[in-house]
């Protein structure tokens, strides 16, 4: 599993680089990393285990280890990964015109791929967070891709803010289900459930987590914000395999907790419930195709979650298959509408008319992919749906299936307001506007993707044996139970085909009578997105109110506040815990106490000075006079680096003091000049009695022995401080010159853009700083 | 508009190829005497600044291999680099190793897994005393 993640980081790498040379191309390079999967796949399950474990020690302080398994359900998740996102890659080398950026899109895509794949086979429950946020940041760079497009860019800010804000609630419910269990294996944890209140809490969160992914209501609205990424994107991350991450996760949970805990099966049924409604009827007003679908694949969402979620046998089975049959034809569905919006350069279904008898076949697999959707026999969907009304009517679960019936005619309706809206009419009506182009039917390689994919629907629909084995394998594995059900393409006579047709019925009729009124009061209701909207707009006042009244703008208050926190915090403890330095020695020779007499004659000739330039250059005298005692104590290291370190801090002091006023201005208020006086003191009482206190202070033997004892043998350098700096302690200095870099990187930013045309306001902060130099004096 | 000194250009001419030298001697020697990475990149620095008062930053360039931000971002990686190295020989990460060698001539050569992530902290050193020139030092040359 290891290997087939490398193989994805290594397809994405070297599809970023060559994107600028192969064009549209470089979709089918990118291909490669699905179709790895599916080999990998098909390789692994013919060896005939029902569960292979790959475990790599990554972190083990942490509990995290790189600790992967296939089983059922993470088969069927990568065999959907893996075979539509290849498909995808295929639709997209015909979607996308030529533009220099499509190597880096379809390095999103790879990796976004990859991160999928890493989260339905990851077994250690942080691993799986890991890979959770992997695929919500691609999602948010594939949705922004167009980023000079307002609309993108806050659809995909609403995308990163709703999941990112679920997925942190998951990971501290992570952390309180692992606390409480003991281990962060996933499998572990489910053989053996904590129940602990904190272990419930955990869950809650973790649930709140999946449903923010799998767009469940209230928090489905940022779906179809989504929807203004390119249609691959849509129709892979939108509908197939991201939004499926909340359910895989419930999937897994549900069989196990549903039993333990009272509030799990009515929370899922109810918010599943009334995102399929909710989802459905939205479906129904909505005027552009890919809102349309998204809207349907919210309530679809909402469909599959009451199933997997009430965590009985039959309806996991049932679920397992909707995953499936969801994934095929709703994928075909959002590739279908864009290739209307590629040929026709509109999505809108009042001006798109008659296309059916211009693109027929685009038309026939719409048909298909859609009526599976609605549940007509002889398809997919219905195979999943009937098995579905079959395992609620079997439990008696009454309300449930009443909603579920409403909510499958909810479908019908907006299946048939898809197909109508996008393709029924007269086709003249398009010529007769001046200025539209005539629309062509797509090339035929455009069409292969959808088209296999309705081509899985009607065999799968028509020889469920098929797919068979894998629905059960996947149930089996959340719930043993659930391998003794099995798909049919045809139930016979019963209560389920009734439903069924019910539903078809009811949904026909509502697309039919529109119900104008109920529309035009739910219209009126709270609409989740305005609710974000302000939320996020309340939030940016607040953070400006803050920020205005903390960061005032005046540098020596700032120096002020850091210097008295810095004198207070530590300076309590040392006076409390005050241990006096062991035996004192003035001074160890004459030449140490002359040049401690110089530094001090400079550091008190720094204070006097009235000019700028002498300040700094007394100062300067400090710290070489600093260099020279390291030098007498023998520490050439040290002296070097100081006198290097000064020479350079004063050259830059210096070019600094080029923009700056020659004087220091005089402090006229008294207050302000006892303040100012009194702040210095503390600050310099503090630093000696700490450095005093710093020599007393050893609690434990030191470690110069050690190093110098090892650093011969192990660092194989004689120079210890050098072997310390890069190699004992190299991590430390990786994450110091890591600072280093971007403390450079971040100078020039802001430095720098003050020289370009157009960033004056950035070069205002230099001028700012000189103003509240003399706002000081002041 | 900067006046140039005839004696100020020689005269750091001078200092600066020695004060080079001087830098990547003591980048190499690091390891078993005084100095390493982030001195001699100090070092460099300070030749950097010598070039920048005698002649602005055209001048500073001209010892500068690549832009400020390059050498900011190949010393990281190359630091980075060294430590996911160690991974290769299944050590940890930053783990070090060292060999010897008896050349003819130079006698025995000891070479070890930390240069080049000295190499990549003297660089970063360079990088940040460029960018700091270049980000304090641009526009108001001096007059």
């Amino acid at each position: 599993m290891i290997s087939v993640l490398l193989f994805c980081a290594l397809v994405a790498a070297v599809c970023g680089a060559l994107g600028r040379r192969l064009g549209t191309r470089v979709f089918l390079l990118g291909a490669l990393a699905p179709a790895a999967m599916i080999a990998w796949l098909g390789a692994t399950r013919s060896g005939g285990e029902d569960v292979v474990t790959e475990v790599l020690s990554w972190l083990p302080v942490l509990g995290l280890d790189l600790d992967f398994r296939l089983d059922g359900l993470g088969s069927l998740m990568t065999a959907l990964i893996g075979g539509i996102g290849f498909m995808i890659f295929v639709y997209a080398w015909r979607y996308f015109a030529p533009r220099p950026d499509l190597g880096r899109f379809a390095a999103y895509l790879v990796t976004f791929a990859a991160s999928m794949f890493g989260l339905v086979v990851a077994n250690n429950f942080l691993l799986l967070f890991i890979f959770w946020e992997l695929t919500s940041i691609t999602s948010y760079l594939l949705i922004g891709f167009d980023d000079e497009s307002a609309a993108a860019r806050t659809g995909a800010l609403q995308a990163l803010l709703v999941t990112g804000l679920g997925g942190l609630a998951m990971l501290g419910g992570i952390v309180l289900m692992a606390q409480a269990g003991g281990t962060y294996s996933l499998s572990e944890l489910l053989a053996d459930p904590p129940t602990e209140t904190t272990a419930l809490a955990g869950l809650a969160l973790v649930l709140l987590g999946a449903f923010t992914k799998s767009a469940q209501f209230p928090f489905h609205f940022w779906l179809p914000g989504a929807m203004s990424a390119p249609t691959p994107v849509s129709a892979y991350l939108h509908s197939a395999t991201m939004v499926k991450a909340g359910i895989y996760l419930i999937a897994r949970l549900a069989p196990v907790y549903a039993l333990l805990v009272a509030w799990w099966r009515p929370t899922l049924v109810v918010v599943g419930l009334l995102t399929m409604l909710v989802g459905g009827w939205r479906a129904l007003t909505q005027r552009d195709l890919k809102l349309l679908l998204a809207q349907g694949t919210v309530s679809q969402l909402g469909f599959i979650v009451v199933l997997v979620g009430v965590g009985i046998p039959e309806l996991t089975f049932a679920g397992v298959a909707m995953i499936l049959a969801h994934a095929v034809f709703k994928a075909a569905l959002f590739m279908v509408a864009g290739i209307v919006d590629h040929q026709a350069h509109t999505r809108d279904i009042r001006r798109l008319n008659g296309l059916g008898t211009i693109m027929p076949a685009t038309l026939a697999v719409a048909i298909v992919a859609t009526f599976s959707m609605m549940g007509v026999p002889g398809l997919l969907g219905f195979v999943s749906k009937e098995a579905a009304f079959e395992g609620l009517v079997h439990e008696r679960l009454g309300w449930a299936t009443l909603g579920v019936v409403a909510g499958s005619a909810l479908t019908v309706a907006y299946g048939l307001r898809f197909l109508s809206g996008g393709f029924m009419g007269k086709p003249e009506s398009q010529t007769d506007q001046p200025g539209d182009v005539l629309i062509s039917p797509p090339r035929p390689t455009f069409l292969i993707a959808p088209i296999v994919l309705v081509v899985v629907t009607v065999v799968a629909g028509l020889a469920p044996a098929l797919v068979d084995d894998m629905v059960v394998s996947a149930a089996g594995s959340v719930d043993p139970v659930a391998t003794q059900y099995h798909l049919a393409a045809w139930h016979g006579f019963g209560v389920p085909l009734g439903l069924s047709a019910l539903a078809i019925a009811a949904g026909w009729m509502v697309w039919r009578w529109p119900l104008q009124g109920l529309r035009r009061i739910t219209s009126r209701a709270p609409d989740a997105t305005h609710v974000y909207a302000s939320t996020l707009a309340g939030i940016n006042r607040f953070a400006d109110r803050v920020t205005a009244v903390v960061q005032g703008g005046s540098l020596p208050v700032y120096l002020g506040v850091i210097m008295v926190v810095t004198v207070t915090a530590p300076g309590i403890l040392i006076v409390r815990n005050w241990l006096p330095p062991p035996a004192f020695t003035f001074a160890e020779s004459p030449v140490q106490a002359v040049t401690a007499a110089l530094v001090v004659v400079a550091a008190l000739a720094a204070i006097a000075a009235s000019r700028r330039l002498a300040a700094v250059l007394f100062l300067g005298a400090v710290g070489y006079g600093v260099a020279v005692l390291f030098v007498i104590q023998g520490a050439p290291d040290l002296a070097l680096t100081q006198l290097l370190i000064e020479t350079l801090v004063l050259t830059l002091f210096i070019l600094v003091l080029r923009v700056l006023p020659r004087r220091f201005e005089v402090v006229q208020s008294r207050i302000r000049r006892v303040v100012r006086i009194a702040i210095s003191l503390g600050v310099g009482v503090f630093a000696g009695a700490f450095a005093l206190m710093a020599a007393a202070g050893r609690q434990a033997p030191s470690l110069a022995d050690e190093y110098l004892s090892r650093a011969e043998p192990e660092g194989g350098g004689t120079n210890v401080v050098n072997v310390i700096l890069t190699d004992f302690r190299a991590l430390d200095t990786l994450g110091e010159i890591t600072v280093l870099a971007v403390v450079a990187m971040g100078v020039m930013a802001l430095l720098m853009g003050r020289h370009r045309p157009g960033g004056g306001d950035v070069g205002d902060d230099v001028d700012g700083l000189v103003e509240g130099d003399r706002r000081l004096d002041r | 508009m900067i006046h140039r000194s005839f004696i100020l250009d020689t005269l750091v001419d001078v200092i600066v190829r020695t004060a080079l030298v001087f830098s990547l001697f003591l980048l190499f020697s690091g390891h078993n005497s005084p100095g390493g990475g982030f001195v001699a990149g100090l070092v460099f620095g300070i030749a950097l600044i010598l070039k920048y008062v005698a002649g602005g930053i055209e001048r500073m360039q001209e010892i500068l291999p690549m832009s400020a931000e390059t050498m900011l971002a190949s010393g990281l990686s190359l630091s980075i680099l060294t430590g996911i190295a160690g991974w290769l020989w299944g050590e940890a990460f930053l783990e070090s190793t060292y060999i010897e060698v008896d050349l003819p001539l130079l006698g025995a050569l000891k070479a070890s897994s930390t240069l080049p992530f000295d190499i990549g902290v003297f660089a970063i050193v360079i990088g940040l005393v460029a960018a700091l020139v270049v980000a304090f030092g641009t526009g108001e040359d001096v007059k």
